[in-house]
C-alpha cells in the first residue's frame, strides 16, 4: 500500500492489518506515555483546502505520537488563495522534503491527481475529497464498531472482520463521501448494509452499490440493526429541494426521541449509534440520542487518533522499505 | 513518394498540376486524378501529364477534403489556447479543406466585425476554408438576438449560428432564432444542454458518477432540448442542426424526428464514438468534456446511428486548452478535447475497422453533408472533372501513436494520448494545392482564394 485514497481500493486483509495495527496503536494511547518513535525525522504535511480542525488535529496528533514532524499547511490566506495551482504546491511540498501529504479538498479525486501524476513522491493519504471519499473516516467507524462486536461476543477484535454484522446508514448519501468510504469498507469486512434516505438525496447508480437500499427508516429499524450510523445533514439542501423542510426530514429521516424509544426494546439490547460529527442535533438526531449510551461519537474521534497512526506508520513505513 | 518531375515541382503554385496515381476512390476502384488550376481536371487511367507532378496514391484511399462542422480555434482571445493559423494547421493535417470556427472566442463572435476578422485570418492563413460560426445570441448571453442578418450578408457569409458552449435554452428564443435564420437560408446549430439540470455538472450521471461522487450531467439534460427543438423545429419548419449528440435517448428521439420529415441533422465527435466514462475514474481531466462521456451503451448507440444515417455527420468539436486548464483538480479543469489530428483515424477504428461503414460513407458523414449543412461552396463535391480540387489521401494500412507534443495544434489535451490509432493523412490537396504531403504540412495555398457561400 502505497497511498490511502479510496477504501475501495481495500482487500479484507488490507482493512483488517490496519484495524490490527490501530488496535496496537491504541495501546500505546492508553499508556501514560503516548509516543513512539517509529516515524523520527520524516515530516507529514497536513494539506487543507477546506476547513476541518476536526480531521486535522486528529492527523496531526497521530503524526506526532509517531514522532513524525508536522507541517500544517492551510489552503486558506496563503498562496494557495492566491491562485497557485495543486500541481505549484505540490511540487513546493516535494522540494521541502514531504514523506507523506495528508490532503483535505473540496474537488474529488484531488488526492488521486496527488498520487498518480509526477508532482510529487510523497505517500498520499486522502483526508476526505468533495463527495467521494474520507478513507479514514470510514476505517475508525469500522474500528468502532468491530471493537463493539468483540466486546458483546467476548472475543478479542484483532484478526475479527464484521461478518454478520448490519449496519444502516441515515441521512444524506449523495454528498455524503463518508457514506461511500463505509459502504466499501463495510461490505469488504464481511457486513451487510442498508441505505436510508430520501430518494433526493440518493445518488442514481446507487443501484449498483453493495448494498440495500431504502427511503423507509422505520422499516430498516425493524431489522434490529447492530449499528445506526446518522449523517449530517446540512439544512441548505432544504433550499435546492431536496427536501421540503427540516421538519418533515426530521420526522421521516431523523432519529428523534420517539424513533430511539425503540431502543429501549430487546432486540436492540446492542444496537449503537454512530455519528461522524458534526452533528446537528434536532435536525438528523435527537440530544437524547447523542448524549445516550448507546452513541459512541467520542470513542470515534478517540479511535480516529489510532487509526491515522496506522495508516500513517503502515504508508511510510512501506515507503521506507521501498527506497 | 514525391516526384517532382519538372523543375516547378512542388513550388507552393495553384497553377501547378498534380498527377495523384493509382488512389482508390473512395475506397473503390483504382484512379489516376489529374489536378490543374485548382480543379480536378481528369479522373480515370492517365497515361501522362508533362509537367505534373506524380503523387504515389498506390494503397491510398482519395476523399473528398473534410469539412468539420465543430471547431474552436479560439481566436479573438485565447491565441495561447489556438490561433486560426495553428488551428488551420491542423486541419489541414487531419485531412480537413475546411472548418466552422465557433462563436465563443473573446469577444464573441456576434457581429459582423468578429466573423470578418475571423474569415480574413482563415484566408490568410491559406490551410483550409476557415467559415466563421455566428452566436445565435448577444455575447452567447441567451437573451437577445444577435445581428443575424448582418453576419449573413457580411464577408464571412455566414450560414450556421450556434451559441455553442451555452444551449439557447430560452424556449422563445429558439424558435425566434430557428424562423429568423430562415431569412439567410441558416441553420441553428444547438448545443443541447438543459442548464438547470446540469448546474454544477461534471460527467455523465450514473454508475460511474455514483462512486465517484462528481455532480452528474444527465442524459435527459440532453435529450430534451433535442425533443422540445425538433418539434419548435417543426412547426416553423427551419432547419435545425444538433452539435454533439452524446446519449442513446438522443438518437431515438433523432430517429423518430426525421421519421416525421422534420428537418435536423445531427452531429457526433469521434470521442463519442469510442471512449465512455470509465476512463474518468483516473480522474485525469484530459477526458472532461461536454457533453461527458457516455457508457458503453451510449457508444454503441451512436456508432449504429452514424451507420445507418441518423446521425448525419461527424464533428470534431475540436477545444484546445492551455495545459494549467488540464494540469488541477477535476472539478476546476476546462471541459474539452483536442480533435483535428485523430478524427478521421478515429473514424476509421470505430466506424471502418468494425465494419459499419465503408470509406464513401465517410466521405458521406465527413465532408459531403458537413458542407451542405454549413453551404459551403467547392467542399463535399464528388471526386469528378471540374469539380474544386479538395482532396484527402489517407493511407488506411498506417498505424501511429498519438503524441499531442507532436501535433500542430496548441493544445495538448488530446484524450487519444499514447494510443495506437490506424489510417494516416498522406495529402490534403486545398483548392488545388498540397497543404500537406507526405504525412508532413507542405505549404499554405499561395492564393487568398475567395471564400463564398453557395
Ligand atoms: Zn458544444
Amino acid at each position: 500500500m502505497k497511498h490511502l485514497l479510496s477504501t475501495r481500493d481495500l482487500t479484507p486483509g488490507d482493512a483488517i492489518g490496519i484495524l490490527d495495527t490501530a488496535e496496537e496503536m491504541a495501546a500505546v494511547n492508553d499508556r501514560e506515555v503516548r509516543k513512539l518513535p517509529a516515524l523520527r525525522g520524516r515530516t507529514v504535511v497536513n494539506l487543507f483546502f477546506e476547513d476541518s480542525t476536526r480531521t486535522r488535529i486528529s492527523f496531526e496528533a497521530a503524526a506526532k505520537r509517531l514522532s513524525a514532524d508536522v507541517i500544517n499547511f492551510a489552503a486558506k490566506g496563503s498562496s494557495v488563495s492566491k491562485g497557485e495551482s495543486l500541481k505549484d504546491t505540490a511540487q513546493t511540498l516535494e522540494a521541502i522534503g514531504a514523506d507523506a501529504v495528508v490532503i483535505r479538498h473540496s474537488a474529488a479525486g484531488a488526492p488521486h491527481r496527488l498520487a498518480v501524476t509526477d508532482w510529487i513522491q510523497a505517500a498520499v493519504v486522502n483526508a476526505g475529497d468533495g463527495t467521494h471519499e474520507h478513507p479514514t473516516q470510514a476505517l475508525l467507524d469500522a474500528f468502532t464498531l468491530r471493537r463493539h462486536l468483540a466486546r458483546v461476543a467476548g472475543t478479542p477484535s484483532a484478526g475479527a472482520d464484521l461478518a454478520g454484522a448490519h449496519v444502516v446508514i441515515v441521512g444524506d448519501i449523495l454528498h455524503s463521501r463518508v457514506a461511500r468510504s463505509n459502504v466499501w469498507l463495510l461490505t469488504t469486512l464481511g457486513a451487510r448494509v442498508t441505505l436510508v434516505a430520501p430518494p433526493t438525496l440518493l445518488p442514481i447508480g446507487v443501484e449498483h452499490w453493495p448494498c440495500a437500499v431504502s427511503y423507509d427508516l422505520d422499516a430498516a429499524l425493524d431489522q434490529a440493526p447492530d449499528a445506526v450510523m446518522m449523517l449530517r445533514v446540512q439544512a441548505e439542501r432544504m433550499n435546492a429541494s431536496y427536501f421540503p423542510s427540516t421538519a418533515e426530514y426530521s420526522r421521516l429521516w431523523g432519529l428523534g426521541d420517539e424513533r430511539f424509544d425503540r431502543f429501549d426494546t430487546p432486540a436492540f439490547k446492542d444496537t449503537v449509534i454512530l455519528h461522524p460529527g458534526p452533528m446537528v442535533r434536532g435536525l438528523e438526531i435527537s440530544s437524547t440520542a447523542a448524549d445516550s449510551d448507546r452513541s459512541q461519537v467520542l470513542r470515534q474521534v478517540a479511535n480516529g487518533v489510532s487509526v491515522r497512526m496506522a495508516v500513517l506508520y503502515l504508508l511510510m513505513s512501506a515507503k521506507e522499505s521501498a527506497r | 513518394m514525391t516526384t517532382p518531375t519538372n523543375a516547378s515541382g512542388a513550388s507552393a503554385s495553384s497553377s501547378a498540376r498534380y498527377l495523384l496515381r493509382g488512389a482508390s476512390l473512395l475506397g473503390r476502384e483504382r484512379v489516376d486524378l489529374l489536378v490543374e488550376d485548382g480543379r480536378i481536371a481528369q479522373v480515370g487511367s492517365i497515361a501522362g501529364a508533362p509537367g505534373a507532378t506524380v503523387v504515389d496514391a498506390e494503397g491510398l484511399v482519395a476523399l473528398p477534403g473534410l469539412v468539420d462542422v465543430h471547431t474552436h480555434l479560439r481566436e479573438p482571445g485565447r491565441e495561447d489556447a489556438e490561433t486560426v493559423e495553428t488551428g488551420s494547421r491542423a486541419a489541414a493535417l487531419g485531412g480537413y479543406t475546411a472548418v466552422h470556427a465557433m462563436a465563443n472566442s473573446s469577444p464573441v463572435a456576434d457581429t459582423a466585425g468578429v466573423v470578418e476578422q475571423v474569415h480574413s485570418l482563415g484566408r490568410r492563413a491559406g490551410w483550409v476554408d476557415v467559415r466563421p460560426v455566428g452566436a445565435v445570441t448577444v455575447g452567447l448571453a441567451g437573451e437577445q438576438l444577435a445581428e443575424i442578418g448582418a453576419m449573413a450578408s457580411s464577408a464571412a457569409q455566414v450560414r450556421m449560428f450556434s451559441d455553442d458552449g451555452m444551449c439557447v435554452h430560452d424556449p422563445v428564443l429558439m424558435r425566434r432564432a430557428l424562423e429568423y435564420v430562415k431569412a439567410f437560408d441558416g441553420v441553428v446549430a444547438q448545443h443541447a444542454q438543459e442548464p438547470r439540470l446540469t448546474a454544477g455538472a461534471q460527467m455523465n450521471e450514473g454508475v460511474v458518477s455514483a462512486v465517484l461522487g462528481l455532480p452528474g450531467w444527465p442524459a435527459v439534460a440532453e435529450e430534451s432540448i433535442i425533443a422540445r427543438d425538433v418539434l419548435l423545429a417543426q412547426h416553423v419548419g427551419s432547419r435545425l442542426h444538433v452539435c454533439h449528440v452524446s446519449t442513446a435517448g438522443s438518437v431515438e428521439i433523432i430517429r423518430w424526428a426525421k421519421s416525421r420529415g422534420i428537418s435536423v441533422t445531427a452531429e457526433v465527435t469521434p470521442h463519442h464514438l469510442w471512449l465512455t466514462d470509465e476512463l474518468v475514474r483516473s480522474y485525469d481531466p484530459v477526458y472532461k468534456v461536454n457533453p461527458p462521456l457516455r457508457t458503453q451503451e451510449d457508444v454503441e448507440a451512436l456508432r449504429e446511428a452514424l451507420a445507418d444515417g441518423t446521425i448525419d455527420v461527424v464533428g470534431t468539436d475540436h477545444a484546445p486548452h492551455p495545459s494549467e486548464h488540464k494540469e488541477c483538480e477535476w472539478a476546476q479543469a476546462a471541459m474539452g478535447m483536442t480533435g483535428l489530428e485523430t478524427a478521421l483515424s478515429v473514424v476509421q477504428h470505430t466506424m471502418v475497422e468494425s465494419g459499419l461503414m465503408d470509406w464513401a460513407r465517410v466521405a458521406e458523414a465527413m465532408s459531403v453533408v458537413p458542407s451542405k449543412i454549413g453551404r459551403v461552396a467547392d467542399q463535399g463535391r464528388p471526386l469528378a472533372e471540374g469539380e474544386a480540387a479538395n482532396i484527402t489521401l489517407v493511407d488506411p494500412s498506417a498505424r501511429w501513436t498519438v503524441d499531442p507534443s507532436r501535433q500542430a495544434t496548441k493544445g495538448r489535451n488530446s484524450p487519444f494520448v499514447g494510443r495506437e490509432l490506424p489510417g494516416r493523412v498522406v495529402a490534403t490537396f486545398f483548392r488545388g494545392h498540397p497543404t500537406v504531403l507526405d504525412g508532413a504540412l507542405n505549404a499554405p495555398h499561395p492564393q487568398a482564394a475567395p471564400v463564398v457561400a453557395q
